[in-house]
Formats: structure tokens, C-alpha cells, sequence
């Protein structure tokens, strides 16, 4: 979490895994339209979303992450056919967990943006980061040995 | 202890702009392993290359890390480099700086700071990353072409040219396409059937090139330079070897109900037809849905008209499986449903057409044998009008229309305007039009001949609503120039229908896994250096599947897409993606969950002697290994595993956890 200081307002760390051939090559898209998200919104790069393991999003939240957001290719379109079914089931049995955990399910989100929807990748990051604003920051899981 | 190297790039104004580049170079330095920072103009010039491989070589770098613009535009660029100063490509991570970072945000405090951490992100991952080698695969020297219109044809053509074997694949009982409905060509005027068939014939005669007509492209497995398809040849109830294409069945069989999918339904046709005289293969074909004899049992006039004995009642489809190096998009285009556009009474009025439909009324081999007639009473219409734009050019949240420019409108219009015209020099016409597009070789000067030499009445303005007054289509519209609202007596309305990809590129596109954009244009590898080839490797664009075109632009880019076919046919072996998955045998405990998942059936079961600590000498156990040629890394293993013993080389667990700690630090 960073707050800053000088206008007192909360910034969450936002975490967005996104597979190279549909998800980021939208993010590339909502760049070249110069379409603006927040700057929290941080991108790591997956081959697929399949290749996300649960255990990735439960780092973030350890390490202090307020959100993770999983975008992959629609369902149907995944680049390596069958991955992103994988990846939207591990995130189902994920979400139990995290209810579990007691951390709020709205704290991860997983959504479907082609690499043409560069308009659809820059409003899915706004609204998010809305909605982890709104949530505030995240005080599960912070592992006190991570925390300097 | 890994050397790092951090070249944070300006990209001109394009990210010093918005981000302190120096300020990036500078907390750089302060991370583990980085050695090294500078930051340059443009690092992908020659200059900015030279500068890194000079500094790979002055400060014994063993790895590098450039903020710049996407991967997905220079990551190969710069392994390039790497490889040029003896280090290994795969030692190279991109931090997006610009598509994620400069060119969103606006405050250049927030973008600096952003770009610290995603630099700071890639040095935690390259400080975990091993040199990788790829692997290298055969390539099946043999190309697949689905579709056989202009562009498929001439992509054909020219890969044979080269000495390849091609196959195309047409869904239609014939090839040629939407360019052999066409009458005239612009802007030379010159015949569509004259200068298409030719080359439907050379095709037809190549020995290098194989035709599947009626036929379609089932599944696709494999990857670029392995591909294995499966082809349904649907049965046309005719013995294809046999028929000798004589014509005498289709004029005697008694079913008259089908709608002629050549003539855009404006006539009917025989359950058993050949879609036009000069359709390759000439062969007749049996339509099962209208045949008398497919539904009830009895009829078989074909049969006994037949000569050449060539129905055969009882022909199965065909499965055909063959493998290929290249795949080749060419599925075309269709005009758009105008269902939705009640304005133009389209769906009421038999006199309002659309331009292919007026094409086939024009041309000599159409339902009116070339005499322009209108379709309600086959008098000959004075009065046309021509609406542009119908369904192009409409706004994002319009139901139906479609938000590009179909680009062929204008110039078709034009030659229609001109061709009745000329023909017809007491027939009136008008065309209402948003705005005349007509860039393209000698195409401005073709418009300008429709209006200074052929009279055409050029009204700027779009059409509010066509209605019916005895005999006469009254055309309602705005002249906007003269500021007035107009109605012309018409006998015929002429639509400019937008078009849109075949319905079935989506399928096919899915099939391929190769990406389509939101109007189901098929999206190229880059919109401008890479035209022709799809993101998805091996599978490459030619014609109107990847946006609309006119007939020229499509065969250049069918010719492109051959050439490309032809780079990757010359090879006779591919360089594998090294990034794939990889087993630790002393963990795995051999329990198939990957081998489950694996969409390419890249993880085999080995009994294997496992070495290693605490293992007892001799020790065999059965344990995955995955075949790297097959692998294509997409990582589904490496989450299913229970007992962590999978990775993928290159984004493997400890990168990407190394990658999230530095994002949330």
C-alpha cells in the first residue's frame, strides 16, 4: 500500500497477471489509444493465464498486494485452446479460499479481454481500482517477516 | 551473482515526456545485481544497440534489461543485440515503459514512479533467469489454404510458383469467389470472369496445387511448421471423375425451389446445379435439401439423363488428414444482413437491391442476361438511385452497422453509375453519398469521370426513408449542400451494403487460435509491420478476411501472405520457443495430472533411474518427461502439479513470485 502523503489519499497495489497473446496485447492496445488507468495497476506478463498459480495471487496479498486482478483470452479464444478454462476454474475453487481466508472476494477478479479491446482493458483497470480503493487496504495475510 | 545491465530508452518524446528517464537509470542502480545503467534517445536504433552491446562487453554484463516500449514490438530486437555480444537471448527482460506506462498516465511524478517498479520488476526476474536454448523442429513442406476466392488463388499460385504443394480448401462447390459474381472491374472497366478465370484455370492445372471444393476445414492440431488438418469433403452425390460438367441435369432436374446463391437469390436454381458456366471444378453437385430424390426416395432424373453414369445417390463425405507446414486465411467477405435498416424498405420493396445483387443484374451471365430489368415487373428502370454508406460508418452503439468504412462503395458505385450510363444514356442517375472516398491509383480520376463525363448526379446527403407510390419508389433524402430536403420519383434503389468477414472466418479463426478483432476482421501480427501474418505463428492473411479491400490490395496481399508462406517453407527446420515446461524428476511421484491437462499431449510417463539425494542406487521410478519439441509453453502443467515438480523455463514459479514481490515492495 503508498499512501501519498501529500494529498492524503489512499493508493492501492494492484497486481495484473495478463497472458501475452490476448490480455496484454490489450493493455498494448489501451497504450497506443493512450486510453489512462490508474498507475497502481501494475502488469506482469504470463504466457497464459493458465499458467497463474493460485499460490502467485496469495503472494500478493502476503506481500501487501490490495487486489489481483487474472485477465486472459475470451473463452473459446485461448491461444493454447483449452488454458483460460483451467485458469477460470483454479479461480473458482481460489475465491472459496479466499472467503475462507476472510479476505474480500472483490479483491481478486478474473476478466476476459481480447487483444483488440484495448478500450475494454482500460475500463476493466478503472473500475477495479475503484473498487479496491473503496475497499481500502488489504490487512490479511500481511505477513509481519515480509514487512520492513 | 548475476551482472545486470538497466538501458532505459526515451523513445524520443514518447516516454521521456511523461517519464524522468534519468531518474529510472538512476534508482537502477541501487537494486541488486544491477552493475550498469544509462539511458539513450532510442535504444533500437543502431546507436542505442551499439551502446549495449559495448557496455555487455565493457562491464561483463551477464544479463540486460531494457525500459522501453511492449515485448511484443522489440523484445526480439534486442535479443538480437544480446546475441551479437555473445550473450545468450533469453538473458534479455523488457520493461513496458511506454504502452504501460508513458502513454496512460499523464502526471510525470506517478509515471516515474511506475516506472521504477516495472524496471525494478524485470531485474528481479532476469536475476532469476538461465541462459535457454532452443530446440529446433522439421517443417512440412506443404501449405493450406482455406478458402478459394481471389486472394486464396493467388496466394496458391504463387507458393507452387516456388515449388511448394498447396492444397486449397473452399466450402463452395466452386472456386473464384465473390470476384467471379462481379460484372466489371474498377477502374479499368475491364471484365471480372476475364481476368479471374485464367488463373481459376491455372490453378485447376497446377500440378504442385490440389483443390478441395465443398469442402471444410474440420480441426487443426499442431503448431507453425507442423500443422495436421482435417478436411470434410461433403458429398456432392456426384462422381466428381465421371461428370464432364454437360449441364444437362442441372436444366432437367424437376426441383425448382432452391434460391441461386450465385444470382444473390434473384433467381432459382436445380437441387442438382453448377453455380456458373465456368466454375472449377465444372462439376455438378446435389443439394440434399432440395433434392427430390435425397428426401424421398424416388425421382433420379439426374440419373437417368446422366450420360457419364456420374450420380451416385449413395456418396459418403469424405474424411481427408493431411499435415502442413503454413495456414493460410483467405475466407473473404460477405454483404451484411439488412434486416434492421426498415428505412430503405430493402425487405419490402423487390426494387430496392443491393450492389452485388445489382452486379449480377448487370452482368451477362446473371438471371437478366446483362439487360438491366428491374426484378418487380422486368421493365427498364429510368430513374436509379445509389445509397453509399448503408450500414458502414455507423456509430459504436448502432444495432446492426457496422462502425468501419467498407471501403469498396465508393469506387463500385461510381462504375455502376457509369456502366448504366453508358449503356442506358436515357436513364437518370443519382448517388447520395457522406463523404466520395476514392484514394487509390487512378481511382479519384474514375469518380470524376462518373460525374464530368457520364452526367452521374453526385448528392451529398444520406437517405431518410424510401416509400412506395404506384409504381415508383419515392427516395426521401437531405441534399446538404443545397440545404433542402429532397424526394426523388425513383425505379430502382441501389444499396452500398457494408460488408463483413465470412461467418465462417470466426470458426476457422478459433480453430487456427488465431485472434479476430471485434468486428471479426482477423487480427495481424502488427498492424503495420507485420500485415499478413497472424499473431498465432504459421498462420498467415491474405485478402479481405483481415479488413475490407478491393480487388488490387488483395492480391497484393495474397502475394505477400505467399511470400511469407515461402520464408517459412524454405527452412527446413523451425527454431523452437524455448520456453517450455521442464519436469524435476526427483520430485515428480508419477501421477499423470499434467499429462491430463497438456492441450498438445507434449508429457509422456518414462520409467527413469533416478539419481540424487537420499535416493537408494538403482532406483527406477516412472516419471513425466515432456517432449520440448511438442511443448509450446503455456503452463497449464505447472499449476495442476501437486508435488511442484513442474516449471516453465522462463517464466518459472521462484520469476514470477520474485516478479510480484518487487511490485509490491
Amino acid at each position: 500500500m503508498q499512501v501519498n502523503e501529500k494529498k492524503g489519499e489512499f493508493k492501492p497495489t494492484i497486481v495484473a497477471f495478463c497472458c501475452n497473446w490476448c490480455s496484454y496485447a490489450g493493455a498494448d492496445l489501451a497504450g497506443t489509444s493512450r486510453l489512462s488507468y490508474p498507475a497502481n495497476v501494475k502488469i506482469i506478463r504470463v504466457p497464459c493465464s493458465c499458467r497463474v498459480n493460485p499460490m502467485f495471487i496469495l503472494r500478493a496479498f502476503q506481500r501487501g498486494a490490495d487486489g489481483v486482478i487474472l485477465c486472459g483470452c475470451h473463452p473459446g479464444d485461448c491461444h493454447y485452446s483449452t488454458g483460460n478454462y483451467y485458469a477460470r476454474r483454479r479461480m473458482t475453487m481460489l475465491f472459496s479460499m479466499l472467503d475462507y481466508l476472510g479476505i474480500d472476494r472483490k479483491r481478486t477478479r478474473v476478466e476476459w479481454v481480447s487483444a483488440a479491446e484495448g478500450t475494454k482493458f482500460a475500463a476493466v483497470m478503472n473500475d477495479f481500482a475503484q473498487t479496491i480503493t473503496e475497499l481500502g487496504e488489504n490487512v490479511k495475510l500481511g505477513d509481519l517477516r515480509c514487512k520492513e | 551473482m548475476q551482472r545486470i545491465g538497466v538501458f532505459v530508452c526515451w523513445c524520443g518524446s514518447n516516454i521521456a515526456a511523461t517519464v524522468d528517464v534519468a531518474a529510472v537509470a538512476e534508482a537502477m542502480k541501487n537494486e541488486p545485481g544491477v552493475v550498469y545503467t544509462t539511458d539513450y534517445q532510442y535504444m533500437c536504433s543502431e546507436g542505442g544497440q551499439s551502446r549495449i552491446k559495448q557496455a555487455i562487453k565493457d562491464y561483463n554484463l551477464t544479463g540486460i534489461v531494457v525500459c522501453s516500449c511492449s515485448p511484443r514490438m522489440h523484445e526480439a530486437t534486442f535479443r538480437k543485440t544480446a546475441v551479437a555480444a555473445g550473450l545468450n537471448p533469453y538473458m534479455v527482460e523488457i520493461a513496458n515503459i511506454r504502452e504501460h506506462c508513458s502513454w496512460i498516465h499523464k502526471d510525470k511524478e506517478e509515471a516515474t514512479e511506475k516506472a521504477v517498479i516495472l524496471a525494478r520488476t524485470a531485474v528481479a526476474k532476469l536475476m532469476l533467469n538461465a541462459p535457454l536454448t532452443s530446440g529446433t523442429s522439421p517443417v512440412i513442406k506443404r501449405a493450406l489454404v482455406i478458402g478459394g476466392g481471389i486472394a486464396g488463388i493467388q496466394t496458391a499460385l504463387d507458393i507452387a510458383d516456388a515449388g511448394y504443394e498447396v492444397d486449397i480448401v473452399e466450402k463452395r462447390p466452386t472456386i473464384g469467389g465473390r470476384m467471379a459474381q462481379l460484372d466489371k472491374t474498377f477502374p479499368t472497366l475491364d471484365c471480372a470472369a476475364c481476368i479471374l478465370t485464367p488463373k481459376m484455370v491455372d490453378a485447376a492445372s497446377n500440378e504442385k496445387i490440389t483443390l478441395y471444393t465443398y469442402s471444410e476445414v474440420e480441426s487443426v492440431k499442431g503448431f507453425v511448421g507442423n500443422f495436421s488438418a482435417k478436411i470434410r469433403k461433403k458429398a456432392r452425390f456426384v462422381d466428381a471423375t465421371k461428370c464432364t460438367g454437360c449441364a444437362v441435369c442441372t436444366e432437367k432436374c424437376p426441383s425448382r425451389k432452391a434460391k441461386n446463391e450465385f444470382n444473390m437469390g434473384l433467381n432459382n436454381r436445380g437441387a442438382i446445379y453448377i453455380p456458373f458456366a465456368q466454375a472449377i471444378p465444372n462439376v455438378a453437385t446435389i443439394d440434399p435439401e432440395y433434392c427430390i430424390h435425397a428426401k424421398t426416395g424416388k425421382c433420379g432424373i439426374c440419373q437417368k439423363n446422366c450420360s457419364a453414369g456420374a450420380i451416385d445417390f449413395d456418396q459418403k463425405d469424405e474424411i481427408i488428414e493431411r499435415e502442413y507446414g503454413a495456414i493460410v486465411m483467405a475466407t473473404g467477405f460477405q454483404p451484411i444482413k439488412l434486416d434492421n435498416f426498415e428505412e430503405f424498405g430493402y425487405a419490402q420493396y423487390p426494387d430496392v437491391v443491393t450492389s452485388l445483387e445489382f452486379e449480377r443484374l448487370m452482368n451477362a451471365a446473371g438471371p437478366t442476361k446483362g439487360t438491366l430489368l428491374r426484378p418487380s415487373d422486368l421493365s427498364h428502370p429510368k430513374t436509379l438511385v445509389f445509397v453509399q454508406c448503408v450500414g458502414s460508418r455507423c456509430s459504436a452503439d448502432a444495432k446492426d452497422g457496422k462502425p468501419y468504412c467498407s471501403k469498396i462503395c465508393c469506387m463500385y458505385t461510381a462504375k455502376h453509375a457509369m456502366l448504366v450510363r453508358e449503356k442506358y444514356p436515357d436513364t437518370d442517375v443519382h448517388v447520395f453519398y457522406i463523404d466520395v472516398r476514392t484514394p487509390g491509383k487512378n481511382f479519384d480520376e474514375f469518380q470524376r469521370r462518373a460525374v464530368e463525363q457520364y452526367g452521374v448526379d453526385y448528392i451529398k446527403g444520406m437517405v431518410g426513408k424510401v416509400t412506395k407510390k404506384g409504381d415508383k419508389l419515392m427516395v426521401q433524402g437531405s441534399d446538404l449542400l443545397n440545404n433542402e430536403q429532397i424526394t426523388i420519383a425513383a425505379d430502382m434503389v441501389i444499396l452500398a451494403t457494408a460488408i463483413e468477414p465470412d461467418p465462417s472466418a470466426k470458426q476457422i479463426a478459433s480453430l487456427l487460435t488465431a485472434s479476430i478483432d471485434t468486428n471479426n476482421w482477423m487480427t495481424e501480427a502488427h498492424a503495420k509491420l507485420r500485415p499478413v501474418e497472424s499473431p498465432t505463428a504459421g498462420v498467415f492473411l491474405s485478402g479481405v478476411c483481415q479488413g475490407p479491400k478491393d480487388v488490387p490490395e488483395t492480391v497484393a496481399q495474397a502475394s505477400a501472405a505467399a511470400s511469407k508462406v515461402i520464408g517459412l517453407l524454405s527452412k527446413d527446420h523451425m527454431v523452437t520457443n524455448p520456453c517450455v515446461a521442464q519436469s524435476n524428476e526427483l520430485l515428480c511421484n508419477g501421477c499423470t495430472t499434467c499429462e491430463k491437462v497438456c492441450p498438445y499431449g507434449a508429457i509422456e510417463y518414462k520409467d527413469k533411474p533416478i539419481v540424487g539425494p537420499g535416493v537408494p542406487r538403482g532406483t527406477i521410478r516412472r516419471v513425466a518427461e515432456v517432449n520440448p519439441a511438442i511443448c509450446q509453453g503455456c503452463g497449464a502443467c505447472t499449476v495442476a502439479c501437486p508435488s511442484g515438480a513442474m516449471d516453465l523455463k522462463g517464466f518459472t514459479n521462484r520469476q514470477i513470485m520474485a516478479e510480484v514481490d518487487a511490485i509490491c515492495k
